[in-house]
């Protein structure tokens, strides 16, 4: 079993004396109401499709949380959605043109800032001009909106939303189990728990990677290709991380606006893995690192035990 | 420590001008030196210890016990801590206004927050003519800020109003908002004669009509906005408080289509 290092059990389940690496991101929150719940979806999702990883969509985004009429800022439902880039000015870009073409394009959608920091990204200033000449601008009580009249009425957005610098990007988890059914399992239990823990979001299909990567390949100009130590098709053909039984491996990624809500998502999911069981769900809970050169948010998952 | 009191002594035989008596202006000066400064409008000379008994406070607050409609450019250019006038303020009140609170238990004159950029004024009773304004000549009135009146507002409230909000619980005079330039007006009673004329953008809400419009207003018809929603909202939790629209639909004009014409009325349905 080369580099396996399972000094820990918790419920049958094994867990790796690992760490998740992470890395510093710009990250915003925006909240998306609509007429209905349905529509407030359509649009955030709208909004956070294609965004799964960085380094292909130029973004990562999720949903946060879905909101009840009382926690928006217009009294309709809505969703609470974060994104995340490398920086500040590449945010800007990526939320500010899925704004443009997913939100003000969605039938009764609204947008407003939800996060305060003194540093800020454009939200309807960057696509008033839509409007054509037609924008107004109001500004009251410390807040700017763009209203953009619009076939269906009025597209009504927030100036600008607050960004921060303290996200951090790639906290993950790697659920290992005998079939895929049970990984599948065990990440569903994960990300049902993980969904709970606010400023957080797990932004791949689901919520869950079968497509882990490693960093470079043997291919000239890839950034990340498969990650074949714990690919369970290539145990014995590869310096494999995996031990006989396992037979498939998922990864949940975690992006939050802190390092603690990164952990604190972390946390919730290992419990929700070891409550399953590995009869059930994952054998073994590791994580990615790169050697904690990389990245200076060391996740260590013995720290992060229910 | 309470703040810096001004007791009118007996109503001033002529107009004061009250311009020195601002907190920044105050702060650090001995109560001789209060007494000394020049207040007077006239050849009379009037100074601060003629008109008012004067008890030291935290010149941050300022109190003027008793008021006078002759008690003019309370506040000019104050740019923080609060003024308190009970009683009645002259015209000029908070002119030029940057930031801070002034406060009026009774009415002032006219051009009350003229030119302001900030702060806040919270008119008890009536206003003056040119409520905001700017004085002959000037480009621009109000300019950022937010002025409450509890009464009526009388002549060409908003003038030339670039920005900031002014709530005016009761009527306004003739011509509300002429030649406005951007900002938000609501008033809770009616608008007398021709609100908005020649008003460049900007946003009227006038919760009980208005006498009439210029024939250069079009009517947009019904609107359900959620930005009246987001302001009634906003204005309650805020300096304004409490307006007469809490988000339902209104009838929107759109003008004055004699200038720019990308300014809004919104009046009841």
């Amino acid at each position: 079993m080369p580099g396996v290092n399972d000094t820990m059990t918790v419920n049958g389940v094994s867990i790796d004396d690992g760490f998740a690496e992470a890395f510093p991101m710009a990250g915003t929150a925006i909240q998306i109401t609509a007429i209905n719940e349905k529509w407030a979806l359509e649009a955030a999702r709208s909004m956070t499709g294609f965004a799964t990883s960085v380094i292909a969509c130029g973004c990562e985004g999720g949903i946060d949380k879905v909101l009840t009429p009382a926690e928006t800022r217009d009294g309709r439902p809505g969703v609470r959605v974060l994104f995340f880039s490398f920086d500040a000015g590449g945010l800007e870009k990526q939320v500010t043109t899925r704004l443009g073409q997913c939100i003000l394009t969605s039938p009764t959608s609204a947008c407003y800032a939800d996060f305060d920091s003194e540093t800020k990204i454009d939200l309807g200033s960057a696509i008033r001009y839509f409007a054509d000449g037609w924008q107004i601008s109001k500004k009251f009580e410390g807040r700017h909106f763009w209203r953009m009249p619009v076939m269906e009425g009025e597209f009504l957005c927030e100036a600008e939303t607050g960004v921060t610098t303290d996200g951090v990007g790639g906290g993950n988890l790697l659920l290992m189990a005998r079939t895929t059914a049970q990984a599948l399992a065990a990440s569903e239990a994960a990300i049902e728990a993980m969904r709970k823990v606010p400023d957080v979001i797990m932004p791949f299909p689901g919520g869950i990677v079968r497509s882990g990567s490693k960093v470079g390949g043997k291919y000239k100009g890839m950034m990340a290709s498969t990650n074949d130590a714990y690919c369970p098709t290539l145990k014995g053909v590869t310096k494999s991380e995996l031990t006989p039984e396992i037979g498939s491996v998922l990864e949940i990624v975690i992006d939050g606006l802190s390092a603690r809500a990164v952990a604190d998502a972390m946390r919730v999911g290992i419990k929700a893995v070891t409550d399953l069981g590995p009869e059930e769900g994952a054998l073994r809970i590791g994580a990615g690192n790169y050697g904690g050169n990389l990245g200076p948010h060391h996740f260590h998952l013995k720290d992060l035990l229910p | 420590m309470t703040g810096l009191t001004f007791r009118k002594r007996e109503e001033p035989a002529e107009r004061l001008d009250l311009s020195p008596l601002t907190p920044s202006r105050l702060a650090g000066m001995a109560e001789r030196d209060i007494a000394a400064l020049a207040v007077g409008t006239s050849r009379m000379g009037l100074r601060v210890g003629d008109v008012f008994d004067v008890a030291m406070g935290d010149a941050a607050a300022i109190r003027f016990e008793g008021g006078s409609d002759r008690f003019d450019r309370i506040g000019e250019a104050m740019d923080g801590g609060e003024i308190t006038v009970a009683g009645d303020a002259g015209v000029r009140l908070g002119r030029m206004l940057a930031g801070g609170r002034i406060s009026v238990s009774g009415s002032v004159g006219a051009h009350a927050g003229s030119a302001m950029s900030g702060g806040v004024i919270a008119i008890s009773g009536n206003a003056g003519e040119r409520l905001g304004g700017p004085l002959a000549g000037e480009m621009m009135g109000m300019k950022g800020g937010t002025i409450t009146v509890g009464g009526n507002a009388g002549v060409r409230a908003g003038d030339r109003m670039r920005r900031g909000v002014i709530f005016v619980t009761g009527a306004a005079g003739e011509d509300l908002a002429s030649r406005m330039i951007a900002g938000t007006i609501v008033v809770g009673g009616r608008a007398a004669a021709t609100p908005g004329r020649l008003m460049k953008r900007g946003t009227l809400v006038l919760c009980s009509g208005a006498e009439r419009f210029a024939p250069t207003f079009l009517d947009n018809g019904p609107a359900d906005l959620l930005i009246l929603k987001i302001m009634a909202d906003a204005f309650a939790k805020g300096e304004v408080g409490e307006v007469p629209f809490h988000g339902a639909p209104m009838r929107r004009l759109g003008g004055d289509t004699a200038v720019l014409g990308l300014g809004e009325v919104f009046l009841p349905l």
